[in-house]
């Protein structure tokens, strides 16, 4: 009998635990050992916020696009692609999909976190409950990451398995009429309840003087 | 080489967007496609607006514009009618585009003796169909080229129509402009290259050795080397395929709308495709048919230089369904619209020539999409249009936002030709590149230490140092860095569109960078280093 029951819930399970296990996407080296699992987790939402969060999510994203896997930005119309280029994703691989109305914005996204790994998202205003938790069900079900650009965290209903965030402590390069940015210090904080203790942080270059991004 | 060139009519109905978009009156109207201007209507050219601008300068130069988006199905909607009014002339009408069509014309040249006769009979029929509120050119001329160019130099001579000579294409070509390859071909690198080695026009590019271009330029310099010599791609190795290779699918629930068509359409091509690349061909001019519920049959040929791949069959299908499904509305058709439901859908290759791959992206090469992407590309441009899905790709320019060239997603994930990065463009500012462009810059106050605005010189000299930037809706920040000026001047040959910018970088005391940008004398913020 015991064992009955154990058949019945293993199959679905097993195939999703064993996508799970099989994969934590890769990010740039410097965040590895902020990032809970050392990487983007297949099936989670997490949050890029602070004033840097924009090249935060680009450079989060770099070494994964690089092996081939795909990315899609809905809605982010500002994103600087050629920054996302200079932090190491590769363009290629690379779905840029228009804001559509609010009511088509679920769906949009749904279909999306279905075809690749990552989806980067801004949402365009305030998610029911239900429509929220069915995107998240989507990105577990499936094995792709869900990641929320910038402070709209206000419009989940739920708060996301962990926040990414920085601010940005100095550049280099650029003086008072003289020279030009080069590089950026930036301080990391990585919160939530997927971190498992205190928030972690870590300094590095977002992006250093040779333009990689580096531990400080 | 046994080339031949099929002596060939073309109909050119210019700017064919517009008159889709908006049938009779000439307000001001621009067709945008991806942010950029692709077609637009006589009053707004005559205020300054041209194609390939950005909907935001086409709307500068000429406010009271109507912005239209780009939708092939609207252009082949109206289209349809002209093609339609074409078939008691000839049955080989061969639509390229909306706005374009051809067919060869031996055999209604003899019946209605010569070309020019031909000619005056096509236009009369094209008048009739648009009721003459819309231009249309004709060219006639050995090879499919040479007959667009002549409709085209019909239209800089202000006359309807244009016949050249049998035997003469390649005199008349000579003096085209290289570009004048891009009606035809994808090829806007190699054009850039050879206008920069100094081959100007075509007459030029013809004198070159066939062996030259085949060691330097590859096939795709080939194929254009083709074009320019005034030869059709297609007859190459043209072959009229013996058997039977039509593919069709019947619809037990009829088919009356075009987005349940979008489906049917991608399966029929891959279909025809895979059966037609087991036999090491590709199709060059394609046959769609369709039966309807009454029994009425409907049928229409596309053309294409080079093979068709799965996604150009597609969207041809596509647009096509769309021709037939839902004629524009109001329009004297005259092709009726079917009375019910389409049951059977059928596409027959016409012509086949070998395929020798597909076209390839000249520097890059193609990168293929999984196919659960490319299942989700269709399907979300099916739910939010083809120009809400796209690829992305670099190109030099100054302008961070210019420089991201973005182009709507093919399914297959093909990217077209894409320009190399490094080249160093005068003016531009130094990498890192801005994490966040606006769409619109805002306007910003850069104040110095006094609190007046700063000004800038035309060499880009600052009247005084930038201390403190008020943005709208944020408190005023004091500048703790900056550095510039990076100059640039665009476009200086063309009074209209011609712009001077500076741009200058600035840390504020949070240390957050911002790009800013000084033209007609204002700051705006550009992009920002987020």
């Amino acid at each position: 009998m015991f064992d009955d029951g154990v058949m019945a819930v293993s199959l679905a399970d097993i195939t999703t635990l064993s996508r799970l296990a099989e994969s934590v996407l890769p990010v740039p080296e410097p965040f590895v050992d902020l990032l809970p699992s050392g990487g983007l987790v297949r099936g989670a939402m997490l949050a890029t916020a602070g004033p840097v969060a924009q090249s935060l999510a680009m450079a989060l994203v770099g070494p994964l696009t690089q092996m081939g896997s795909w990315c899609a930005v809905v809605g982010l119309e500002e994103l600087g692609l050629l920054a996302a280029s200079e932090l190491g994703v590769e363009l290629g691989r690379v779905l840029v999909v228009d804001e559509a109305d609010p009511t088509r914005w679920p769906a949009t996204v749904d279909a999306l976190l279905d075809a690749v790994e990552v989806v980067l998202v801004r949402a365009p205003s305030q998610l029911s409950a239900a429509t929220a938790s069915r995107l998240v069900a989507r990105a577990r079900g499936r094995g792709s990451v869900l990641m929320q650009v910038g402070s709209s965290g206000s419009l989940w209903p739920q708060s996301p398995d962990f926040t990414i965030s920085a601010r940005s402590l100095a550049w280099d390069g650029i003086g008072f009429g003289h020279g030009h940015l080069r590089a950026r210090h930036v301080e990391v904080e990585v919160v939530g309840r997927r971190v498992g203790g205190p928030a972690r942080h870590g300094s590095i270059w977002l992006p250093g003087p040779d333009g990689a991004i580096s531990r400080r | 080489m046994g080339d031949v060139r099929v002596r060939t009519l073309v109909v050119r109905c210019p700017d064919w967007s517009v008159y889709a978009a908006q049938p009779g009156p000439s307000d001001p109207l621009v067709v945008v496609r991806a942010n950029r201007v692709v077609a637009c209507s006589m009053a707004a050219r005559s205020a300054g607006v041209e194609v390939g601008l950005r909907r935001r300068e086409a709307q500068r130069r000429c406010p009271e514009v109507k912005v239209v988006g780009y939708d092939p199905g609207r252009d082949l909607r109206a289209f349809e009618r002209v093609a339609a009014c074409l078939d008691e002339i000839t049955p080989g009408v061969e639509i390229t585009s909306p706005g374009m069509l051809s067919f060869g014309t031996r055999g209604p040249s003899r019946y209605f003796g010569g070309d020019e006769p031909l000619g005056e009979k096509v236009l009369d029929a094209v008048r009739t169909a648009l009721d003459g509120r819309w231009p249309a050119y004709v060219g006639i001329a050995d090879g499919f080229f040479s007959a667009l160019r002549a409709s085209h130099q019909a239209q800089v001579d202000a006359r309807e129509a244009m016949v050249v000579p049998v035997g003469c294409s390649d005199e008349f070509l000579a003096s085209h402009p290289t570009s004048s390859l891009l009606e035809v071909l994808d090829v806007a690198d190699l054009v850039d290259v050879w206008v920069r080695l100094g081959l100007s026009n075509l007459g030029l590019v013809s004198q070159l050795s066939t062996g030259d271009i085949s060691a330097r330029f590859g096939p795709t310099g080939l194929a254009a080397h083709r074009v320019a010599r005034g030869f059709d791609l297609r007859p190459l190795d043209l072959q009229i395929p013996e058997e039977d290779l039509s593919v069709s699918m019947e619809f037990e629930d009829p088919l009356d709308r075009v987005d349940r068509g979008v489906f049917a359409a991608k399966a029929l091509a891959e279909q025809l495709n895979s059966r037609l690349s087991e036999l090491g061909v590709g199709c060059t001019r394609v046959q769609v048919y369709a039966r309807t519920q009454g029994g009425e049959e409907l049928s229409r040929q596309w053309r294409h230089e080079g093979t068709l791949s799965d996604v150009a069959l597609a969207q041809r299908v596509r647009w096509q369904l769309d021709g037939w499904l839902s004629p524009s509305s109001g329009a004297r058709s005259v092709s009726p619209a079917p009375s019910s439901g389409l049951v059977c859908l059928s596409l027959t290759p016409l012509e086949v020539q070998p395929d020798s791959g597909r076209q390839l992206g000249f520097w890059g090469g193609e990168s293929r999409i999984d196919e659960r992407v490319s299942r989700a590309i269709v399907r979300l441009q099916s739910q939010l249009g083809t120009q809400a899905v796209r690829l992305v790709q670099i190109r030099g320019a100054r302008d961070p936002a210019q420089r991201v060239h973005q182009s709507p997603a093919e399914p297959d994930g093909r990217l077209g030709d894409s320009c190399p990065v490094d080249a160093p463009w005068p003016g531009q500012v130094p990498s890192p590149a801005p994490a966040v462009v606006f769409e619109e810059p805002l306007r910003v106050l850069v104040l110095d230490e006094a609190g007046r605005e700063v000004g800038v010189s035309g060499r880009g000299e600052l009247s005084a140092a930038p201390a403190v930037i008020e943005r709208p809706g944020c408190a005023r920040r004091a500048l703790i860095g900056w550095a510039g000026p990076w100059l640039a001047q665009e476009r200086w040959w063309d009074n209209q569109s011609q712009r001077r910018r500076v741009r200058f970088q600035v840390i504020d005391d949070r240390n957050e960078a911002m790009l800013l940008c000084v033209e007609g004398g204002l700051w705006w913020l550009e992009a920002a280093y987020q």
